[in-house]
């Protein structure tokens, strides 16, 4: 790739707009915005696989991330051994009960495929059938489980495993509901695909929400183990009280600073490497074909590639990336709050991460990434700006200027879909065109 | 100088031209039927009459007015009628309505002529409240026709109408197709079905590449040995 | 024995059959919306519950203004007085936005991806809107008298021990969808303007060689929309309460309902509707005294015998839309058309 100034300008002005804010602000918000800037390219670009490589519209980006957060907590927490002890064995039956549920229902569905409403018969008995039988022993050890100290725990834990193994396992869990969703909608209309995934992220969030043995629902799981240090461990430390000493700062903000830059090193590795993986995978015969499928279905359909197949590759591949991001953001939040999943932040904010930096670009889409989510942070003070320079005029109490005031909030959402359809409609190329190879 | 007549037509769909200097006309009352192999651009010349793609030279003047830069619907209005080859009923609606749909652009009463289709297609009647879907492909195809009769054309332009029907279909379909042309309608077609659209053709033309390869009557192009060896089989 | 299967089916239809004929009712005149956006402009129109949000939004604030000057509809909730209101503020929003978005779009031939995801930043602004008008909060408009039918009344009426009770909103829902349907149907069934609308739907091509004006169909399936969805938010608003989140969550009970049905069919809209809204209520609904009253002291079960918890009623419509596309992806009705 030749390295193109435009592009290297707008990484550069990004990078100055961050460091303005620590300028201005503090350096400790400017690496918070970072952070959450390397997270938010990771999920644009795991977007940009399914949209920018198979045109495939993913409008559940939300349940994808989420899944990668409970990785957080099943793989880093410890084991409640209470609460295993308790009804660990009646959840493991209940979930070998509902696997082989499935696999039975599964394999009559196929082995009696065209026999009509027996096979309907069959399989919705067998459905039933196995769900009564989950539940049976399901539902005791579900209330043993969360009876266990349910101010502390009320769940099983994790498997006390490093948490930097959740990212991994995030992308698989992602992987895993992704494949099993583009099984069902692929092949069908583009819209059933993004009707299916907006239904499952909604699922998904409802059980993370409510299965209090595994996530304590909105009890949230807080104080999961970091991959880097605590600022107090570091705060005590000689040799970093005498590095705060040296430079003049204090040791709290070098400790919290410190802190950040670990994470943002993490962070950027981890979006390095996908998008080095990325970029290989767009040049390669396989990034070629699909973009060959994605710009005339029928004519490489014609040509004997399985559509179907490769689209669901490239959803299964994108799903796990998000994944992966969702994974790294409840390891940066330290807590796992099934609440915060919102479909608002999670899946139309990346949507125009992708759309602005550029669809089908990777590039472009780190780089929406951090447009969108630095516009996203800095537009509420100066939303609330703005309205206190337009209510200047009016009266302390005047309603209106009450009203103005408080709604300012809501003009960012208002803001993002407005600048998702000035791109879509004046640049749909975005910031970085895609290149044409 | 021809009631309809597209002269000189020039032009294809944007990439390279498939029409080539090619002339296609039709006398009131009369029936032009254009046949030639697959791909000569039949269909094409004929959408061409029909302002359906952009010619690059040439024209299309209709009783010696030049309605080259009118688009298909305005063509409608001059009384021209159109029915495609493919999808040419509304399928989830009554045959009635496919008729009134038809008579969209009038605004006067339609009923005298809906019944003057009836006429000529009596199974229609028994079937018009049944959706176009559930009708046989020749039942189908009389739809069409009829759809196109009501605005009262002064030409009728038919894509192929007997694609895909039995041929005891297919002679009903031209007997009608006859009945029309004697209510002074002009009709110009295309056919695959060369023989049997040349025997009731006033006019005929063999297109080959989108050029007109011979012109004649219809009655001279089935004794012509030459058409007779190279397109309707000897 | 006998009053015991009378109590029985009273307690189903008051907590099974009631709810089911108001959610489902509601949720057909949102799908319908969604169905005829699909019919005409041939995408899946992921705004429309904000649309819905939106009209319900304009129809309180008129209900307000109404109420402050002491104009009410007696009996009945005044907001029925100010849907007209709420319909014509919606007309308005949706016609400057095809305008404004949608309209360059299809002159361009886009494909129906693009128009989706131009919906969704749609979605985006009008979300936006209502939060910033009304803010974000729950907002109770109902007035007037509370219930048609008191479970007391019932009671003692009928002298079982299950009362049946139906609020003047389910009433209202029921009648106003049975209305609006009947008039719909009067319109695309009887009208020139609706058969114009069937044929753009059935075959683009065919109903422009015909002379049917594209533009005009297109209004008019906004128009028609606009007020379905100010209808079917304003009645749902009013039978639950309004909160502009919960508008976000119906979307997917609504895409199910038209899916189920077939995208693009009317009559399968309301059919999904109704098949949707009646498994939602029956899966969540705990049957625990229905079976007390059917069976023997000894048998009654002690579990709430409840097939799925009321969090995961969207999973209801999940499940259904994922069989309606695994068997029959074209829905009940085999849509497309309208």
């Amino acid at each position: 790739m030749t390295i193109n100034r435009r592009n290297v300008g707008m990484f550069a002005l990004m990078a100055l707009l961050i460091t303005i804010v620590g300028v201005s602000q503090s350096w400790s918000v400017a690496l918070a915005i970072l952070n959450l800037c390397l997270i938010s390219s990771i999920m644009a670009l795991g977007v940009n696989i399914q949209w920018g490589y198979g045109g495939l519209l993913n409008v559940g980006v939300m349940g994808f991330a989420a899944l990668g957060g409970v990785a957080g907590v099943l793989v880093s927490m410890p084991p409640v051994a209470n609460a295993w002890a308790a009804g660990g064995i009646g959840v493991l039956i209940a979930l070998v009960v509902g696997l082989i549920t499935i696999v039975a229902a599964a394999w009559t569905y196929n082995k009696l495929r065209g026999t009509g409403s027996y096979q309907a018969l069959t399989v919705g008995a067998i459905v039933v059938v196995g769900y009564f039988a989950m539940r049976w022993f399901m539902d005791p050890a579900v209330d043993a489980i969360e009876a266990v100290e349910s101010a502390k725990t009320g769940y099983l834990g994790g498997l006390g495993l490093p948490i930097l193994i959740s990212w991994a396992v995030g992308g698989v869990f992602a992987a895993g509901a992704a494949w099993i969703v583009g099984k069902i909608a692929l092949g069908l209309r583009s819209d059933y695909l993004a009707i299916a995934t907006l239904g499952i992220s909604e699922i998904i969030v409802a059980m993370l929400k409510n299965e209090d043995w595994l996530t304590r629902g909105v009890k949230n799981v807080n104080g999961i183990p970091r991959p880097v240090p605590y600022e107090v461990n570091l705060q005590r430390s000689e040799y970093f009280q005498k590095l705060a000493a040296d430079w003049n700062m204090s040791i709290i903000d070098l400790s919290s600073i410190t802190v950040k830059l670990c994470y943002a090193g993490l962070f950027a590795i981890v979006l390095l490497a996908i998008l080095w993986l990325s970029e290989r995978a767009l040049r390669s015969p396989w990034g070629r074909m699909m973009r060959a499928i994605r710009d005339n279905e029928t004519a490489a359909a014609a040509m004997g590639k399985n559509v179907t197949a490769r689209h669901l590759q490239v959803f299964v591949l994108g799903s796990a990336v998000i994944g992966i991001a969702g994974a790294m953001l409840t390891t940066l939040d330290g807590q796992f709050t099934p609440t915060a999943y919102q479909p608002l932040r999670f899946t139309f904010l990346i949507w125009v991460m992708v759309i602005v930096g550029g669809s089908g670009n990777n590039w472009g889409s780190v780089l929406g990434g951090f447009v969108i989510w630095f516009f996203w942070i800095e537009a509420e003070p100066l939303g609330l700006w703005v309205m206190d320079v337009i209510t200047a005029g009016m009266a302390e109490d005047n309603a209106l200027r009450l009203h103005l005031l408080n709604s300012a909030a809501h003009m960012r959402l208002m803001m993002m879909g407005l600048i998702l359809l000035l791109v879509l409609r004046f640049t749909p190329k975005g910031l970085i065109p895609e290149t044409r190879r | 100088m021809s009631f309809l007549l597209g002269e000189n037509m020039t032009g294809g769909y944007g990439g390279a031209d498939i029409l080539h200097d090619c002339t296609i006309g039709v006398e009131e009352g009369e029936i032009a039927v254009v046949v030639g192999p697959n791909g000569a651009g039949k269909s094409t010349a004929m959408k061409a009459v029909f302002g359906m793609l952009n010619l690059r030279e040439g024209r299309v003047t209709m009783k010696g007015e030049d309605i080259t830069k009118l688009s298909p619907q305005d063509r409608v209005k001059k009384g021209m009628g159109f029915v495609p080859q493919n999808s040419n009923v509304f399928t989830s609606m009554s045959v009635e309505e496919n008729l009134e749909m038809g008579a969209f652009i009038r605004e006067d009463d339609i009923l005298e002529t809906m019944e003057q289709v009836f006429e000529l297609f009596p199974i229609l009647k028994d079937k018009r409240r049944q959706p176009a879907g559930e009708l046989s492909g020749g039942q189908r195809q009389q739809v069409a026709v009829g759809r196109a009769l009501m605005t009262k054309p002064k030409v009728l332009m038919l894509d192929e109408p007997t694609a895909g029907v039995s041929p005891i279909v297919m002679d009903e379909l031209f007997d009608r197709i006859i009945e029309i042309a004697r209510n002074g309608i002009a009709i110009l077609m295309v056919e695959q079905n060369a023989k049997q659209a040349l025997n009731i053709a006033d006019k005929g033309y063999v297109l080959v590449q989108g050029e007109n390869r011979y012109t004649d009557t219809g009655e001279a192009l089935m004794q012509d040995p030459e058409v007779r060896k190279a397109f309707l089989g000897g | 024995m006998m009053e015991n299967i009378l109590n029985a089916l009273v307690l189903l239809a008051n907590f099974l059959v009631v709810p089911g004929l108001a959610y489902g009712s509601q949720l057909a005149l949102g799908a319908l919306g969604v169905t005829l956006i699909y019919g005409i402009l041939r995408f899946s129109n992921f705004a429309h519950g904000e649309t819905m949000a939106f009209g319900t939004m304009a129809a309180i604030l008129a209900t307000w203004w109404f109420q402050s000057l002491g104009i009410s509809l007696g009996p009945l909730p005044t907001a029925l007085l100010a849907l007209p209101v709420g319909i014509l503020a919606a007309m308005v929003l949706v016609l400057t936005t095809d305008r404004l978005v949608y309209r360059f779009y299809r002159k361009q031939k886009s494909s129906p991806v693009i128009f989706l995801i131009a919906s969704l930043g749609v979605m985006f602004f009008y979300n936006g809107l209502v939060r910033f008008v009304i803010g974000p909060n729950d907002q109770i408009f109902t007035d007037g008298s509370r219930f048609i039918v008191t479970a007391r009344e019932f009671k003692k009426y009928t002298g079982l021990n299950e009362g049946l009770a139906i609020k003047t909103t389910q009433g209202i829902t029921v009648v106003a969808a049975v209305v609006i349907v009947a008039a719909l149907f009067w319109f695309l069934n009887k009208t020139r303007s609706g058969k114009s609308m069937r044929a753009y739907s059935d075959n683009e091509d065919l109903a422009l060689l015909s002379g049917i004006n594209p533009d005009r169909v297109v209004m008019i399936a906004w128009l028609l929309t606009a007020a379905l969805a100010t209808i079917a938010g304003t009645l749902y608003g009013l039978d639950k309460s309004f909160k502009p989140f919960t508008y976000l969550q119906i979307l997917l009970p609504i895409f199910a309902s038209a899916i189920v049905g077939g995208l693009g069919s009317p009559i399968g809209a309301i059919a999904g509707g109704f098949v949707i809204a009646f498994s939602e209520v029956t899966v969540t609904f705990a049957f625990k005294k229905f079976v007390t009253y059917l069976v023997p002291e000894a048998w009654a079960p002690d579990t709430l015998l409840q097939l799925l918890s009321t969090d995961y009623k969207f999973a209801v419509s999940f499940a259904i839309l994922v069989v309606v596309l695994l068997v029959k992806p074209t829905g009940l009705f085999s849509g497309k058309s309208l």
